[in-house]
């Protein structure tokens, strides 16, 4: 890895009394995906928001392509906790939210949404309303509308969190076929070890507040991965590394 | 698969529903028509129901005559309060110190007795349109209001997040984000404010003026004619409906989605 895409360097942050992040340092290299896993709690959600600009970090340095990030310039596409579909809106309009913020027109935005419905798996669904979907096509729709916004890079915050775990399954390897067909430069924030696992080449393990590194694992399995002794073997680890983690609260 | 509620059977759906609330007022109604024949009172104190409708069916010209002014009252007031709300509540929105000033005013002017107020404005402003429309708004303004403001402070941290990462300013996350999500919130207050509206229409006519529902019951009332205020009554019931049903006409046109999720608002 040369210049690392986006880099975070001794990254703390603290609400009042309360250190939700201690000199965090971690790297995403182009087209890679890396997970940050960690329990609930230690700061994960908080790397995103300073990410997207809605915290700023106390300390510590945030660069994209080795050049700080500048906050009127956010060269990344978020997809938050569940799926934050706006049921007022049919899902091509849903979809097309990060392209209208951009100030592209309705007619041409659509244009570009709508060859990609049918690779997401949602052909016929453009103009139901979020409601009338199933979990797992609305977290497809969600996805839809981060990686259509063509930034840099994906932030993925817990994104099957909501599901059911059959529908998560699915859904993640799903995630990792599509992954492997685009190439997009991904972050993803998560609880489930398995989920980190089977899609990152790399993981970061967070401890218990204040979220600092544990833990580095790389995860040089062939893919499409699916679950089997490998990935047991490090799920394994992982775990051993979380409940051994001596577990600090302040 | 989506699921969609099937339209087949909904007619008869809805008559399974109503069909209690029909057995009941009927009943109510019954109960009155037998006491009122059968007791010898006399109609000057407590008419039959079937009296009040003959009455007020001969004098349907000089009911109708009074109702146009109290629906002209009520719609214009509740038209200037829903847009001064609006105004107001985005303000509030935008500019947060100001709900912690102006909210103790609107608190404060939920606790005026309509009955002292009304002849005041009346005696301020004369027997014309104007402080039936003021006070129309003084009594829908504040639930309007309270309505925007709690809804805009319901949109889900999520969407708002979201949206913000997307790089849009304030104004934009409002009008993407705040505002849609406060619609079911002010479909709420109007059906709530809308009840008021023609009360308070009434109450405001009550106080003083040439024609209206307001002043047509005083008068029945001075020549000892019940059945007439009653009839009154009648009609200004029938007109509340109908705006209320107009209110849950507009939020089904304006937010479909609602009826395809099965959800109901707040």
């Amino acid at each position: 890895m040369s210049v690392a895409r986006l880099e975070l360097r001794g990254i703390a942050k603290a609400f009042g009394d309360l250190q939700v992040l201690g000199e965090l340092s971690i790297a995403v290299g182009k087209g890679e995906f890396v997970s940050v896993l960690g329990p609930s709690g230690s700061g994960k959600s908080t790397i995103f928001k300073l990410l997207t600009g809605a915290l700023r970090p106390d300390t510590g340095a945030m660069l994209f392509d080795g050049a700080p990030l500048q906050p009127d310039h956010r060269p990344f596409a978020f997809m938050p906790q569940r799926d934050a579909l706006m049921d007022w809106r049919r899902i091509i309009d849903n979809t097309t939210l990060g392209l209208e913020v951009q100030g592209i027109g309705r007619t041409a935005a659509r244009r570009r949404v709508a060859p990609l419905f049918a690779e997401f798996g949602l052909s016929g669904f453009e103009h139901h309303y979020p409601a009338q979907l199933s979990g797992g096509m609305r977290q497809r729709a969600a996805l839809l509308r981060t990686v259509v916004q063509d930034k840099d890079m994906l932030l993925l915050d817990e994104p099957f969190g909501a599901l059911d775990a059959l529908t998560r399954a699915d859904m993640q390897r799903w995630l990792e076929t599509m992954w492997s067909r685009h190439g997009w430069t991904t972050l993803l924030v998560t609880h489930d070890v398995r989920e980190a696992v089977l899609l990152s080449d790399r993981i970061y393990v967070l401890s218990a507040r204040p979220g600092r590194v544990i833990a580095e694992v790389a995860v040089p399995l062939p893919r499409p991965r699916r679950t089997g002794a490998a990935v047991a073997a490090i799920e394994a680890g992982i775990l051993d590394l979380l409940l051994s983690a001596p577990t600090q609260r302040t | 698969m989506p699921f969609i509620r099937p339209v087949a059977g909904r007619a008869a759906t809805a008559f399974s529903r109503l069909w209690p609330a029909l057995l009941s007022v009927g009943g109510l109604f019954l109960l009155w028509e037998a006491y009122a024949q059968l007791s010898g009172i006399p109609p000057t104190t407590l008419p039959a129901p079937s009296r009040v409708l003959m009455q007020g069916a001969l004098q349907h010209r000089a009911l109708w005559d009074n109702t146009l002014p109290t629906l002209t009252a009520t719609l214009l007031g509740f038209a200037c309060s829903v847009s001064a709300a609006f105004a107001l509540s985005v303000l509030i929105d935008f500019f947060r110190p100001l709900r912690r000033a102006l909210l103790p005013v609107f608190v404060i002017s939920q606790t005026l007795p309509m009955i002292a107020i009304a002849p005041l404005v009346v005696l301020w402003f004369g027997f014309g349109l104007a402080p039936k429309i003021m006070l129309v708004a003084l009594v829908t303004f504040f639930p309007m209001l309270i309505a925007l403001v709690q809804g805009y402070a319901a949109t889900a941290d999520e969407i708002e997040q979201l949206v913000a990462s997307m790089g849009a300013p304030r104004w934009r996350i409002f009008l993407i984000a705040r505002l849609p999500s406060a619609l079911p919130f002010f479909f709420a207050g109007l059906r709530i404010s809308i009840t008021y509206a023609v009360v308070g229409a009434i109450f405001s006519e009550y106080a003083g003026a040439a024609k209206g529902l307001g002043i047509y019951i005083l008068n029945a009332k001075n020549n000892f004619r019940p059945d007439l205020v009653l009839a009154a009554v009648t009609v200004s019931a029938t007109l509340t409906l109908l705006l209320f049903g107009a209110t849950v006409l507009i939020q089904r046109l304006s937010m479909p989605w609602l009826r395809l999720s099965g959800s109901e608002s707040p």
